[in-house]
């Protein structure tokens, strides 16, 4: 058994068990081959997603991961396969989700010589991965399949590239499991000086009026409970960076919803008010912060994260608190006195009083007028109870889904954030189908439905659960309301001439349906979600609606436009 | 308003893999910090490259980009250091005519002068050679080229050790080594 020799292909899949794998998305082609050929033999225990293109398997990957915490897996071919990938790996990067992409490769022997579908994946991928590796003998598969996955899933997650030759996958090796659980020049998690803590929580504990912005590092970190504990110990107002949103439920009192450029106006404003501002798992991203010049100046900025180098990065801060924040919460809530911010907290109703009155009821129930994206985002959350994963793609879709979705679990909203890569939305939705097991409701646009729209196949080949409601409103909405704002409504090339949606869905045999009254809405959802199996809901929207409050790339950060009647020219 | 920029020498100690140089520089590009000069070296630890690197640029962007290269899986650690923390050294050759060493007797003073070592003379050229701080290094060549009987001129980049009493390194990849063992 021990001397047992096995080709590198039958080591990946041995390797890819032990690693837990029970699930990958893939394409095959002739680099790749081997693998696949060992993959028919374990097809019961490893499920194969056939994706139509291999930008939907990075994606794919993605969804997963993001639901589940655990690493996504791709299997692909070199050359073309593998640059497909590319958009999802750097994606994956941008956003810190752990996925491991197998990539065939020609054979070490024609390494370097223009061989057929010869790629550099490895150097191409090596700024946008947090490793990128290359198998070039089967005895190594074992080990490097168990590295990538310590490096993906620990610390900062993020994506790794195992390139594979072909020799590698034919050739024969003992198989000797591998368990990486150290690397000497990788140190996942950054040791917390004990002072960090305690300058932490005499801070944090001595503020008047503290702010908690949120973002997905607490998610990754599994530390939904303790930044609860944390708000709650500390009693202050928090806001949730658009991939923090699920990390607090939306209905928990202390959460004061979005934060940034299409975020709540109460939430802006304070920020400029705040005396401590307290930034948890996130990274100061200019969506989120407008002009960094003017951000927060006036406070004392605390910032706990797990990548050292994030620290000053974007914004300056008074005292960096390194290591995982489930820990470092912990410790800090434990060292804070019960505070008691009520006036300080109440503050925040004016303006989001002010937020709702000239925003969100007019967007969330008008009476009359075209069907509002916002509308339908509100019905679902209604008809879901919050209880559904809601998947984004990119664009006006997204943001309105994040403002006004309701999330009542952790890890319940997947969205492109830091790349806003169109096309995400779909392949990740059914990624998260087979991540989780409850309900997953992707709200796409009619742009970014067509990026990667070849996926309804692998939909129509896996069932997949996948809710998609198609937000149409036949224009590249985003960019068209930033030609509107600012480019004096030249809508140049964002009209969208579309097809039958309705019949694309037919032809894949996914149920569909369209939406174009108000009085059908509520009663369509309700109809998508008791369906088993995927479904397609078009509803036709306002075709020139607008992301509401605003804040202009550059402005500061309370400088926020609430009618797109405003100029955002001046 | 535009920042103070100095002179900072970055100290990198990597694993031996393929494609860690790559990596490194990257960073620099990325953060749009010129590379004055570069080695790459292995260091007196087995398995373990060492890199100097030198570069101008203002402190929040070094500590930056020291952080993003440390912040690389195969890169053991990174470090930068002011001119005051390091000891540096640069070697330089310089291939002049042999006609104009013998035609200018104060060519042959300033290479004496400046602390050149001629180590290869011919009828068509000689060779001269030079340590020293980088600006020494580039003095002997400005004084040669003055004279214009420089043929060809190469130095190295900086290299340099800190003044630290600490051997830092060996103490952390020990305690690197030990928490790999012990799986934590
Ligand atoms: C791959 C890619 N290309 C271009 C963009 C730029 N972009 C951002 S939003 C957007 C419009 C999206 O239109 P649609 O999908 O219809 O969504 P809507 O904004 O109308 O809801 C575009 C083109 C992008 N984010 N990603
Ligand atoms: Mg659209």
């Amino acid at each position: 058994m021990q001397n047992e020799l096995l080709t590198g292909a039958e080591i990946l899949m041995r390797s890819l068990e032990a690693e837990g794998v029970d699930v990958l998305f893939g394409y095959p082609g002739g680099a790749i081959m081997p693998v696949y050929d060992a993959l028919y033999d374990h097809r019961d225990r490893l499920h194969h997603v056939l994706v139509r293109h291999e930008q939907g398997a990075a994606h794919a990957a993605e969804g997963y991961a993001r639901v589940s915490g655990r690493a996504g897996v791709c299997l692909v071919t070199s050359g073309p396969g593998a640059t497909n990938t590319i958009t999802g790996i750097a994606d994956a990067m941008m956003d810190s989700t752990p996925i491991v992409v197998i990539s065939g490769q020609v054979g070490a022997q024609l390494l370097g010589s223009d061989a057929f579908q010869e790629c550099d994946l490895v150097d191409i991928t090596q700024p946008i991965t947090k490793w990128a590796c290359q198998i070039r003998r089967a005895a190594d598969v074992a080990a490097a399949v168990s590295r990538a996955f310590y490096i993906a899933r620990t610390g900062r997650p993020g994506p790794v590239v195992l390139d594979f030759t072909k020799n590698a996958q034919t050739e024969l090796a003992p198989y000797v499991p591998a368990r990486v659980e150290a690397i000497r020049s990788y140190v996942p998690e950054p040791a917390t000086p004990p002072e960090a803590l305690e300058q932490a929580a005499a801070l944090i504990g001595g503020a008047a009026r503290p702010l908690v912005l949120v973002g997905q590092g607490v998610t990754l970190a599994g530390a939904e409970e303790e930044l609860r504990s944390f708000v709650e110990r500390l009693d202050a107002p928090a806001g949730c960076t658009l991939l923090g949103l699920s990390a607090l439920p939306t209905g928990h009192p202390l959460n004061m919803g979005m934060l940034g450029m299409h975020g709540a106006l109460a939430l802006n404003r304070k920020t400029q008010e705040c005396d401590v501002l307290v930034a948890v798992g996130m990274r100061f991203d200019d969506r989120i912060t407008g002009n960094v010049a003017t951000y927060a100046r006036q406070a004392m900025k605390v910032h706990f994260d797990i990548d050292p180098a994030e620290f000053n990065k974007n914004v300056r801060v008074d005292l960096a608190v390194p290591g995982d924040c489930r820990k470092t919460l912990r410790a800090v809530t434990e060292l804070l006195p019960q505070g008691d911010h009520r006036a300080w907290r109440e503050s925040f109703a004016e303006a989001a009083d002010e937020e709702r009155r000239t925003v969100v009821d007019p967007q969330t129930h008008p009476a009359t007028g075209p069907l509002r994206m916002a509308e339908v985002v509100r019905c679902v959350a209604d008809v879901t109870g919050g209880d559904a994963v809601v998947v984004t793609d990119v664009g006006q879709n997204q943001m309105f889904a994040a403002r006004y979705s309701r999330f009542t679990k952790p890890r319940s909203f997947v969205s492109s954030g830091g790349m806003g890569t169109m096309g995400f939305g779909l392949p990740a939705a059914i990624g998260a189908t087979f991540g989780q097991e409850g309900p997953v409701v992707l709200f796409v646009g009619d742009g970014g439905l067509q990026m990667t729209v070849e996926e309804l196949g692998t939909i129509m080949e896996q069932s997949s659960p996948v809710k998609i409601v198609l937000l149409n409103n036949n224009y590249l909405g985003n960019v068209r309301q930033w030609q509107a704002l600012f480019f004096h409504r030249r809508y140049s090339f964002t009209p969208m001439l579309n097809p039958d949606y309705e019949k694309i869905a037919e032809a894949y045999g996914i149920p569909a349906t369209t939406v174009t009254e108000r009085g059908s809405l509520a009663e369509a959802v309700a109809l998508m979600m008791r369906a088993h199996g995927p479904y397609l809901l078009q509803v036709a929207v306002m075709e020139e609606d607008n992301v509401l409050p605003m804040c202009c790339p550059g402005n500061d950060v309370d400088d926020m436009l609430l009618t797109a009647d405003d100029d955002g020219l001046q | 308003m535009e920042k103070e920029t100095k002179l900072y020498t970055l100290i990198i100690f990597s694993e031996n893999r393929a494609g860690v140089l790559n990596q490194v520089t990257n960073v620099f590009t990325r953060r749009q910090v010129n590379i004055e000069s570069l080695n790459a070296s292995p260091s007196g630890i087995d398995g373990v490259h060492r890199y100097t690197i030198t570069c101008r640029a203002d402190e929040d962007a070094i500590r930056t980009l020291t952080l993003q290269i440390e912040k690389k899986i195969d890169v053991i650690r990174a470090d930068y250091f002011e001119k005051n923390e390091i000891y540096v050294m640069e070697q330089a050759l310089y291939k002049i005519a042999t006609p104009a060493l013998l035609a200018d007797k104060e060519i042959s003073k300033a290479i004496r002068l400046l602390g050149g070592r001629i180590v290869e003379v011919n009828p068509a050229y000689s060779i001269v050679s030079k340590e020293g701080l980088p600006e020494e290094v580039r003095g002997l060549y400005d004084r040669l080229q003055a004279k214009g009987c420089v043929l060809q001129y190469v130095s190295s980049g900086v290299i340099a050790v800190t003044k630290s009493r600490r051997e830092e390194l060996a103490e952390y990849l020990q305690q690197r080594d030990e928490a790999c063992r012990t799986g934590r």
